[in-house]
């Protein structure tokens, strides 16, 4: 195993080890990992990115600056860097650099194009607690998606069950990497989430099933009643630890075991809320069994508790144009996100939607340009922070991913434009430092295997 | 403070009824013939557009807008709308896009039901937006067989009556979701339609013996085919929303052997007949930020559609992304240009090119003199994310710049900027 590592790019090492032993048993009785990320990056070569415009993702906006990249780390970022002998030059002349864009709502590969019933596997509207299924067990990495989000600067992506239920399960987080196993796609050591949905969705669902909940009070009702049981789940546990371990360990129930991994405060929830009351509500759920809400998604009148959800460190996923839909998006605003930002909170432009994770630059662009006519400056430089460190962030990964500091994975965009900006396009997009994405190369546009032989595989885009 | 002068300065600089206005020293793209203006004005008397040019003498009698610095453009005319007919989709009541009732199809008309105070149209306006086609949609059931959603409406956006011309297209669905609403196959479809459009050329000639009870039993209804007749006719043009490349060649064999004047929406494959359809002199609605092979008629959709599409000499109107979502057209044309189409082709799909398909462009589309007067001036480029439409003028009459949303915005903006004291309303 030891041997194996060698000459991975230095990158995985820490989950190998873990998951060296195929399914190591956790101190609480369930398998720590029993779908092992698969995902190594290729070895690549040094790489200096020269003169572009860098948007670091720690709010910094450098002119001319240099990016250099070693080992799939980014190794330094600053103006008038050296580049050290035998890097690779890119001339970054006139084009701007970011972090790889991070999103934190998809459902790529859970409903992967074409949209056949075959291919609706996010949703299990089954019953109103689903927190037994896992997503990585419905993605479809050949969903065409994956690489048109590639296209769009997209390296990172949490994966979330749908909002039918009030828990519909646990997320995963993908690197966007071609790849023919869903393992092969899987961020290593990313953690896990826990998809809640709140509000119109789940009560509609099962309210028009003529079964509970059919309100907001039995969404609520029903939150409460799982974590007891969850709670009740971990105290068995353990108990059984603490004695020693004497015995059979208590039966495995996978869904009370997500459910106790978000007590643990190992799985991170991911929570559907669109209105602000609705929020306050949750808050003092996750208070009354004492775990965290990690972040808020779509979150349309966020703004209205931006001072409360940056004291409690909730981040908020949203969108600029998303509203109306349905009653609970009524009061959507473009200002959304730049007024989390503003009130000290941490904001974060989602996509949810097949279409607009190509293009949350812009997405992100005109959040920021609304703000500053609004009166609420904002920089590009943490604008930029809404599609990369903030996701990074709210997905437990902040620590390897989200911004160009030295030591982490060198996910890099290099734009042919002001990224903020309709006219900007992805010319290049490495991924732990591997060029997986070529504007003008054609052997890193390769169409997943659903493509092959359609109509349109030649495009790009 | 700033925003609050500038609002001032706002009130003060834009013109509250129809009055005489003149627009002065912006770069003005008119998208007719004159072409762009480096330094142009813009006269508009009476809400309509009197003189526009480099030379011209602005009015005694004028209000000025000094639009230096900035871009002055017709204002946006937004195919395939909602606009006036949807209010919140989920809430059934506020939604009169199509009708399930069995007897009523062809007939059916956008322009009834416009509802003036929908909170969309300021926000559609925010976005540049001054005119619309407001397009019925199809409201079907498990056991409705309906071939026409109806007829679109174009309407005006200043928060007035909203109808400016009913009738302007009739709406069809054809490919996967025409099949399934004819039984389930494309054959059925196309040969109902052309069975349908026999009926009505035959109503056409019997009316009176139809009132007189004498003529065989038709499928549709009198008004079906009452509002079928300019269709047929070739006066009203057919709207057909399609997408492989095999069923545009389907829609434009049936326009040709019936005579009918056609539009297609969404044309997800319109690139692989780009020149049949140019050649069939058809315009093509679409959004070409659909580049997702969402169904198997969609496998060839692309980013680069729109762009060839123009090349190959279509007329294209660029869409929005639905109802609420209008104001994103100028970024789906923005990224049309980023993706090969010119930039003026692409302002010009999102104002004269819809103008001219239906039946607008004597009205509204271009700035020219004696077209009603739907002015934007832009902070920038008005297909860019990063600049916004600093006045909007429609008739010559400045539209508030506010909608529900900045209200909301502006109500909690305090409590974000001083946390510490800010109670939320």
């Amino acid at each position: 195993m030891a041997s194996m590592m060698k000459h991975l790019g230095g990158a995985c090492i820490a989950l190998l080890s873990l998951t060296a032993a195929g399914a190591a048993i956790a101190a609480h009785g369930a398998p720590d990992d029993p779908f092992p990320a698969t995902y190594r990056p290729a070895a690549s070569a040094s790489l200096a990115i020269v003169g572009a415009t860098v948007l670091t993702g720690t709010g910094a906006e450098i002119a001319d600056a240099t990016l250099l990249i070693a080992d799939g780390k980014i190794e330094a970022v600053g103006a008038m860097l050296p580049v050290p002998e035998g890097y690779a030059r890119v001339d970054g002349r006139g084009k701007w650099v970011t972090p790889g864009i991070i999103d934190a709502h998809s459902h790529l590969g859970v409903y992967a194009s074409p949209a056949t019933p075959s291919h609706e596997d996010g949703n299990g509207a089954v019953a109103p607690n689903t927190a037994e299924v896992w997503a990585e067990h419905s993605v479809w990495p050949q969903d065409p998606k994956f690489r048109l989000a590639r296209a769009g600067g997209v390296t990172s992506l949490m994966i979330l069950p749908g909002s039918a239920n009030l828990f519909g399960g646990r997320s995963v987080t993908l690197k966007n990497v071609p790849s023919v196993t869903t393992q092969g796609m899987k961020f290593p050591g990313a953690p896990y989430g826990l998809k809640i949905a709140c509000g119109e969705n789940p009560k509609r669902v099962y309210g028009s099933k003529g079964r509970s909940p059919a309100t907001r009070m039995g969404n609520v009702a029903g939150y409460r009643k799982a974590w007891i049981d969850a709670a009740d789940y971990l105290r068995r546990q353990d108990r059984w630890e603490a004695g020693g371990k004497v015995g059979d360990p208590p039966k495995r129930d996978l869904q009370l075991e997500t459910l106790a991994g978000v007590l643990r405060g190992e799985i991170l929830v991911q929570n559907h809320c669109y209105r602000a009351d609705e929020m306050a509500v949750m808050i003092d759920v996750a208070r009354e069994f004492g775990f965290s809400i990690r972040a808020f998604h779509h979150a349309n009148e966020a703004y209205k508790i931006a001072p409360l959800l940056a004291k409690e460190d909730i981040c908020v996923a949203t969108w600029a144009n998303s509203w109306g839909a349905k009653m609970e998006s009524l009061d959507g605003i473009e200002e959304n996100a730049p007024m989390i930002d503003a009130a000290g909170g941490c904001a974060i432009i989602h996509s949810d939607d097949g279409l607009l994770i190509q293009r949350l630059n812009q997405e992100a662009g005109i959040a920021m340009t609304a703000a500053n006519h609004a009166g609420l400056p904002v920089s590009r430089g943490e604008a930029i922070r809404w599609i990369t460190a903030n996701p990074a962030k709210a997905m437990g990964i902040a620590d390897k991913v989200g911004t160009l500091e030295p030591g982490k994975m060198a996910d890099v965009v290099l734009w042919s434009a002001n990224p903020f900006s309709v006219y900007a396009l992805a010319d290049r997009v490495w991924v732990d430092g591997v060029i997986q994405w070529d504007r003008s190369d054609p052997r890193y546009q390769g169409p997943s295997d659903f493509v092959v032989g359609q109509p349109g595989q030649g495009f790009a885009r | 403070m700033i925003r609050l002068l500038a609002a001032a300065f706002a009130l003060a600089a834009v013109p509250a009824a129809a009055e005489t206005v003149a627009i002065t020293g912006g770069r003005v793209v008119t998208m007719g013939p004159m072409g762009e203006i480096e330094r142009g004005t813009v006269v508009i008397r009476g809400g309509r557009i009197v003189a526009v040019g480099a030379d011209i003498a602005v009015p005694a009698d004028a209000q000025t807008i000094d639009a230096t610095g900035r871009i002055v453009t017709p204002g946006l005319v937004a195919a395939g709308t909602a606009l006036g007919l949807v209010e919140v989709r989920a809430v059934e009541t506020t939604d009169d896009r199509g009708t399930d009732a069995g007897d009523l199809s062809a007939a059916f008309d956008a322009g009834y039901g416009l509802n003036p105070d929908s909170l969309l149209i300021p926000v559609a306006r925010l976005g540049g937006i001054t005119r619309a086609i407001t397009t019925p949609a199809y409201k079907d059931r498990s056991d409705r067989e309906l071939l026409f959603a109806g007829q679109a409406a174009a309407v005006v956006l200043d928060g007035g009556a909203m109808l400016m011309k009913r009738g302007v297209a009739m709406v069809l669905d054809m490919g996967d979701a025409g099949a399934e609403r004819a039984g389930g196959a494309r054959a059925a479809e196309l040969v109902a339609l052309r069975a349908l459009f026999a009926e009505v050329r035959d109503y056409r000639m019997r009316r009176a013996a139809y009132d007189r009870g004498e003529t065989r039993d038709y499928t549709l209804s009198r008004v079906d085919m009452e509002a079928l007749i300019p269709v047929v006719e070739g006066r009203m043009p057919l709207l057909v929303t399609v997408n492989r490349a095999a069923d545009i060649r389907d829609a434009l064999a049936l326009a040709r052997e019936e005579r009918l004047k056609l539009i297609l929406e969404s044309a997800s494959e319109g690139w692989r007949v780009a020149g049949e359809i140019a050649a069939a002199g058809v315009p093509v609605l679409l959004t070409p930020v659909e580049n997702t092979p969402a169904s198997f008629e969609m496998l060839g959709a692309t980013l680069t559609n729109a762009a060839r599409l123009a090349a190959a000499g279509v007329t294209i109107a660029i869409e929005g992304n639905g109802s609420h979502r209008e104001r994103e057209m100028r970024y789906n044309a923005g990224n049309a240009a980023a993706n090969g189409l010119d930039r003026t082709a692409a302002l010009a799909a999102i104002t004269i090119n819809p103008a001219r398909i239906f039946g607008l462009a004597d009205r509204i589309g271009s700035l020219e003199a004696g077209k009603e007067g739907d002015v934007v001036i832009w902070d920038g480029d008005p297909l860019d994310t990063l600049s916004r439409p600093a006045t909007v003028l429609i008739r010559g009459v400045a539209a508030p710049m506010t909608s529900r949303a900045t209200e909301l915005r502006d109500r909690y903006l305090p409590a974000v900027r001083h946390p510490a004291n800010g109670e939320t309303p």
